[in-house]
């Protein structure tokens, strides 16, 4: 078997005295769709912020394309890195926040063009037109020269994904995308992350979208109380679960 | 088809009729009166011992505009000093060290908490404290040469504005939302980037009518400066009238110009809001 992409060992995140995430271990493979459900407050959202390292965890460890993130080992001790180092790890994932976090004194297509002209020292020309394909591939094309607050929250979040696909991330993290937005714009977003998906995109996404985990994601995980209960093909978790708690959560979903 | 109701009983048709202005008869009673009392003080003030032609007189004297012009070019300065260190006070107060926070906290704390016509006198009387300043082994100088008026004034207004500036910046910074800094972040940026290309220009916009507040006061404070012999126009003003003893004359000249300029800021102001209101749905209007 290869190596996972994103291999995730015992890591545990405490704020104050709750306890968000509990010795959590899972990998994710290469080109793998995998969703994250649990009710809120089961550290599903946490678990996806340490991969960023927007949460820094407080033991075990994360790696990502083999690299340990956030630390580093020197003489049988942990150093933390720089956060030059860590702003460089960030790069090999893409964020899709809940509430989009587009910023709002910028165009849809100049919010693309940002990571690229500015972290990364591409040409402005050349993220131009890289960030027009993009807006074009989320059905945007038309626009690129609108400001966010001029844009519906479908829309904001198609641009939302068309700016961390901008970085070329070798992963796409996606915090309940779907989760602020009017039911009938739901459908929009789904199907651009099923495109990324078919078009063989590693992700990881929270959601509460359980027909999107049903006929898009590889493995389904399921957390309770900081900690993965059950975790498997979609299929199985969802359509005949083993744990009572992956029941009871399911059917008071459905 | 939905059958529309009907009026029933007991409603009354009032279709077609309009809806009449009320008499506002309270705000024409007040309006008269504030004529009356305006009225009452123009009236005093006409026949009160102030001969008018030497306001006329000295409104475009030489010395007046020379120093209104002073007056304008310490406040822009000034301002640009107090912007530069309020900037980078407010960045240092949200930094993650330590070090950096208590010294943004200490410098906001000395310069806040002393006058400023009392720091503006320190600065002008550095010479007493160390006759000669400079770089050991670069350059250095005599401290009365080089504490001119102007540079004294300069000094003490822009320290002492840094410290009020700092606060409106991070009342700024501190008004964007936490998931901007967070996008910024995910896509790779530092700090400082961050802060830069993201939060700040954001923060300009709530930060721009407190600004605008502080910049009136800086033309103000300038005439503070004054007491260190800097020819802004209140001291030109004073000098002109220690010569003739037409004090209130030209004190209404200096008065005339100091609101002459304050009025001339304001659509400035707004002509810089609309600029950074950039993709923000306008909320008046």
């Amino acid at each position: 078997m290869t190596r996972p992409l994103v291999a995730i060992r015992s890591v545990s995140r405490s704020f104050g005295e709750f306890q968000a995430l509990k010795q959590v271990s899972l990998d994710v493979r290469a080109g793998e769709v995998l969703c994250l459900i649990g009710a809120s407050g089961s550290g599903k959202t946490t678990l996806l912020r340490c991969i960023n390292q927007l949460t820094s965890i407080d033991s075990g460890g994360v790696w990502l394309d083999g690299e340990l993130l956030g630390v580093r080992q020197v003489s049988g001790r942990l150093h933390r890195l720089a956060p030059r180092e860590i702003a460089r790890q960030r790069l090999k994932t893409g964020m899709v926040f809940q509430r989009f976090n587009l910023f709002p004194h910028k165009t849809a297509l100049e919010n693309i063009t940002e990571g690229p002209v500015q972290v990364q020292g591409r040409k402005p020309e050349d993220a131009r037109s890289d960030a027009m394909l993009l807006l074009r591939r989320v059905g945007l094309a038309a626009k690129a020269d609108a400001y966010p607050a001029q844009l519906s929250g479908g829309q904001q979040q198609r641009v939302a994904i068309a700016r961390a696909l901008a970085m070329k991330p070798m992963l796409m993290l996606f915090d309940e995308p779907t989760s602020a937005l009017d039911p009938e714009l739901v459908g929009e977003v789904l199907s651009v992350m099923k495109e990324l998906a078919r078009s063989g995109m590693t992700m990881m996404v929270v959601t509460h979208e359980l027909g999107f985990a049903r006929e898009v994601a590889d493995t389904v995980v399921y957390m309770d109380h900081g900690a993965i209960v059950e975790a498997g093909p979609a299929a199985a978790v969802l359509g005949s679960p083993r744990e009572a708690r992956t029941k009871s959560f399911l059917s008071a979903v459905i | 088809m939905r059958a529309e109701p009907t009026l029933a009983a007991g409603f009354p048709d009032i279709s077609g009729m309009t809806v009449a202005r009320r008499a506002r008869w309270r705000r024409w009673l007040a309006a008269a009166a504030i004529v009356v009392v305006l009225a009452a003080i123009g009236r005093a003030f006409a026949n009160g011992q102030i001969e008018w032609s030497y306001v006329g007189r000295f409104l475009t004297a030489k010395v007046i505009l020379e120093g209104i012009v002073n007056t304008i070019v310490m406040a822009v300065l000034a301002m640009a000093l107090g912007i530069v260190l309020g900037v980078a006070v407010a960045i240092m107060r949200l930094s993650p060290n330590p070090v950096l926070r208590s010294v943004a906290a200490g410098y906001t704390w000395l310069f806040r908490g002393t006058p400023l016509i009392l720091q503006l006198l320190l600065w002008f009387n550095l010479a007493l404290v160390f006759p000669t300043i400079g770089i050991p082994g670069l350059w250095s100088g005599r401290a009365v040469d080089l504490m001119t008026p102007f540079l004294s004034a300069l000094l003490g207004l822009g320290i002492n504005q840094g410290a009020y500036t700092s606060e409106v910046m991070r009342a700024g910074m501190l008004s964007v939302d936490a998931g901007q800094y967070e996008a910024a972040q995910a896509i790779g940026m530092g700090r400082l980037r961050a802060l830069r290309r993201i939060i700040l220009p954001q923060a300009m916009r709530v930060v721009i009518p407190p600004l605008g507040n502080e910049f009136i006061g800086m033309v103000k404070a300038t005439s503070l400066a004054s007491v260190i012999q800097y020819p802004e126009v209140l001291h030109n003003a004073e000098n002109i009238y220690y010569a003739n003893s037409r004090v209130i004359e030209l004190l209404i000249v200096a008065g005339f110009w100091y609101l002459l300029v304050v009025s001339v800021l304001t659509p400035l102001q707004m002509l810089l809001e609309r600029r950074f209101a950039r993709g923000s749905l306008q909320i008046t209007r």
